[in-house]
């Protein structure tokens, strides 16, 4: 079979599933439809693996293969075609993708068991999944957009799953409104781009652009103002400053979703798009330079923010945005395979935090406050490995994979010279904080004073409180649009035991692929689709990398040992720093005051606008001026037809014939 | 003897037919004013079928007369409805019509 029939399948197997689940619901018992969707994400994975090797039975020079399903329309210089661009690039993704999505799945299969809107579920899931698919193999810019604005709609169902839930119906909407802003940015980013290359498709473009459709000289006015509303879109996506508040609110639902979307696929959609556009991004070094800053700047202020937040999904939330801070920055520095590289192994260890988190969350019977939690280490011994595993990749210790990826971020940022320096150290700073947060969340949750659920678990009764709202404390029931009545736990749940064992063998051992100096699998693979750019896989500076591998390792180790110090040895530590310092503890504790910000610049004016519209405009002017002139005018004249229809039939007759004689005594008088 | 005196008439035959239909309340006076006012506009026809004469307004004279006829004919069976529902026979009380 060809590439491209494969790549077609990638998408057919994730909607046919989609189709089944949601049209089949009353005919799919117990587990069956979490299991077909499991499938259909399967059989997605399995095409995937199928179009890379065929893919690779390809000359290097023809690894770019675009397949055009049908035209859907063709007008006067736009050509909107249903086709698709299967390269390395792509092709990495869909795998990354579709392989995370299949062991998350199978993860929900048991989690979400109790729950009422099973199949609802996996038909969303499978759309999500679908639409990301659609997303990283699109061939032209409007595709892309289509995809992006899929996912964003698959994102926000998914948030507001449990639709019952008021806070998670809010921050669904809050999280398609901050999306929608993004796929503002994407269509002016398109536009501008379209304007000087006349073409949609993605290579077409390239193409024209590298030819000389923005000028020879960089920075054309034009080609930056796109590349900056692409990077809007990117921010937007990917929850970076200042678009990134949506993603702690995200967390509102159901766990496996903020392991898929929020952690593992969707919010690294930003990271894909600025390297699958590196093309006019090397043209713009100007929008490029943007795109370190704010990546930089959000890995920073995200990390220290997860220091001080109690909900442990929060937490993870906040540690995910500094780690696409890394990859945005990566990307946008030249260092493309390494922030690649760094998006799949984030993707499993972030996974694998999320899906240890889902498992702790079932165990505290619904409670996410790492106030609450302690000592489970003996009740969840797997939930604590998996948890300590992912946490060794996350902080970057050497032999687990985000060692690798990381310090190769930052050693291409390095070797940029000049003020990416700033970088380089900034980034480093990001990856001590990271250490600290990290294991701030595993030493509270599980070393300290058993809690009272963990002496539960140990003694093998699982906790059941009463349902309520984790962020509220509401009372809930548990029907339809709220959780189920039971909890999963992973070391009783075979399914989940699984997907988080093949997670954890993929944070251990992933970043593996590629080792400084020993194996450039990566580099080599993506090459094809980075052919034209100036910037890829440069020879790295042997010192340099050396003192990288040494510092990263040392940083991680330093930021562990102060957690440890802190929350292990005296746990009393972050309360004196909170009482020595506590203008920044409630600096951290407010978030750096975003969502203040955001609501004083943005939403204040915006509600005063929409008052003064309502009341002002729409009720004086609208209503009263235009809809109530209309009708009192209608009124008037039709009370005045009214008054003449008496009744009196005489009446009647004396104007009929009053009107007969004036009209022929006017006819009379014209001859 | 010329044609205006037939006019004359006729437009006082059909002007002493329209005073009664304004004037008159009775629902039976008013039906015979009418049909003094059609005939008042017959006459006028005749006349001037026997001007020109030619037989065409005369034919229309007889098509008023039918006319005139079937009209009477639900003029009457609407006052004899009127009287057996024992309603005040009188057109100015019938005015449920108005605006």
């Amino acid at each position: 079979m060809s590439t491209a029939a494969w790549a077609w399948l990638v998408l057919a197997f994730p909607l046919a599933g989609m189709l089944i689940v949601a049209f089949g619901f009353r005919v799919v018992w117990g587990r069956g439809a979490g299991w077909i969707a499991t499938g259909a994400i399967l059989l997605s994975f399995g095409a995937s693996i199928g179009a890379l090797i065929s893919l690779q039975q390809h000359a290097p020079a023809h690894r770019q293969i675009v397949s055009t399903l049908y035209h859907y329309a063709s007008t006067v210089g736009v050509n909107a075609d249903m086709s698709i661009l299967v390269d390395p690039l792509s092709v990495f993704m869909i795998l990354v993708v579709s392989g995370v999505s299949t062991l998350i799945h199978l993860y929900s299969v048991s989690y979400m068991e109790s729950d009422r809107g099973y199949a609802r579920y996996f038909a969303y899931l499978n759309f999500f999944v679908f639409a990301m698919l659609l997303l990283v193999l699109a061939g032209n810019f409007l595709l892309l957009t289509v995809g992006w604005a899929f996912v964003g709609a698959a994102s926000y169902m998914l948030i507001s799953f449990w639709y019952r839930r008021s806070t998670a119906t809010r921050a669904g909407i809050y999280a398609f409104v901050i999306n929608v802003v993004g796929d503002v940015g994407m269509v002016l980013g398109t536009y501008f781009i379209f304007k000087h290359t006349h073409t949609l498709d993605l290579l077409g473009s390239f193409h024209a652009a590298s030819g000389g459709a923005f000028g020879h000289a960089t920075n054309n006015g034009d080609l930056v103002a796109g590349c900056v509303m692409l990077l809007v879109a990117a921010f937007a996506k990917s929850a970076q400053l200042p678009l990134h508040t949506w993603l702690p609110d995200a967390m509102e639902g159901p766990t496996p979703v903020s392991s898929l979307i929020h952690a593992a696929t969707m919010v690294t959609a930003g990271v894909y798009l600025i390297a699958r556009t590196h093309t006019l991004f090397e043209l713009a070094p100007s929008a490029q330079d943007v795109g370190a800053i704010v990546g930089v700047a959000t890995l920073v202020v995200a990390g220290t923010i997860a220091l001080a937040q109690p909900d442990i999904k929060r937490v993870i939330a906040y540690s995910t945005m500094s780690q696409i801070g890394y990859m945005i920055m990566g990307v946008s520095v030249g260092a493309y395979a390494a922030g690649m590289f760094h998006l799949m192994t984030h993707a499993f260890f972030k996974a694998l935090l999320f899906m240890g988190a889902g498992s702790l969350i079932g165990a505290m019977a619904g409670e996410q406050s790492l106030d609450r939690m302690g000592g489970l280490r003996r009740a969840l011994p797997f939930t604590f490995a998996a948890f300590v595993i992912g946490g060794l990749a996350l902080s970057g210790i050497p032999p687990f994979s985000g060692f690798f990826s990381k310090d190769e971020i930052l050693l291409v940022t390095g070797e940029r010279g000049g003020w990416h320096w700033a970088l380089y150290v900034l980034g480093y700073i990001g990856a001590l904080l990271t250490a600290i947060y990290t294991f701030r969340m595993i030493f509270r949750a599980f070393f300290g004073e058993p809690v009272e659920e963990a002496r539960k678990l140990e003694a093998g009764v699982v906790p059941h409180a009463h349902p309520a709202n984790p962020a509220t404390g509401e009372p809930e029931d548990t029907g339809v649009g709220f959780p189920g009545p039971t909890h999963a736990i992973a070391e009783r749940a075979l399914p989940m035991r699984v997907a988080m064992w093949l997670l954890a063998l993929g944070a251990i051992g992933a970043g593996l692929i590629q080792i400084p100096k020993v194996d450039f699998v990566i580099d080599d693979f993506l090459r094809p689709s980075f052919g034209n750019s100036s910037l890829y896989a440069t020879h790295t500076k042997n010192g340099l990398l050396t003192v990288g591998l040494v510092l990263g390792t040392v940083i991680g180790l330093v930021g562990i040992a102060i957690a440890y110090f802190a929350w292990v040895v005296r746990p009393g530590t972050a309360t004196v720093v909170r009482e020595r310092v506590p203008a920044l503890y409630r600096l951290l504790a407010n978030k750096w005051y975003f969502d203040a910000a955001l609501e004083r610049v943005v939403v204040a004016p915006m509600v005063a606008l929409g008052r003064l519209a309502r009341g002002d405009i729409e009720r004086v002017f609208v209503d009263e001026a235009l809809v109530g002139g209309t009708s009192a005018i209608v009124r008037a004249g039709s009370a005045a037809v009214r008054a003449a229809q008496s009744g009196f039939v005489r009446y009647y007759a004396a104007l009929l014939i009053l009107g007969v004689a004036g009209v022929s005594f006017y006819f009379l008088l014209q001859t | 003897m010329t044609i205006a005196w037939y006019l004359a008439v006729s437009a006082i035959v059909f002007t002493l037919g329209a005073i009664g239909v304004i004037t008159r309340r009775n629902p039976l006076v008013v039906l015979l004013c009418l049909e003094l006012m059609l005939n008042g506009g017959n006459l006028a026809l005749v006349a001037f079928s026997r001007m020109w004469g030619d037989g065409d307004g005369q034919i229309l004279a007889i098509v008023v007369l039918t006319v005139a006829a079937c009209e009477v004919c639900i003029g009457l069976g609407l006052v004899v409805a009127i009287y057996r529902r024992r309603l005040p026979i009188d057109v100015d009380e019938m005015r449920e019509l108005h605006g």
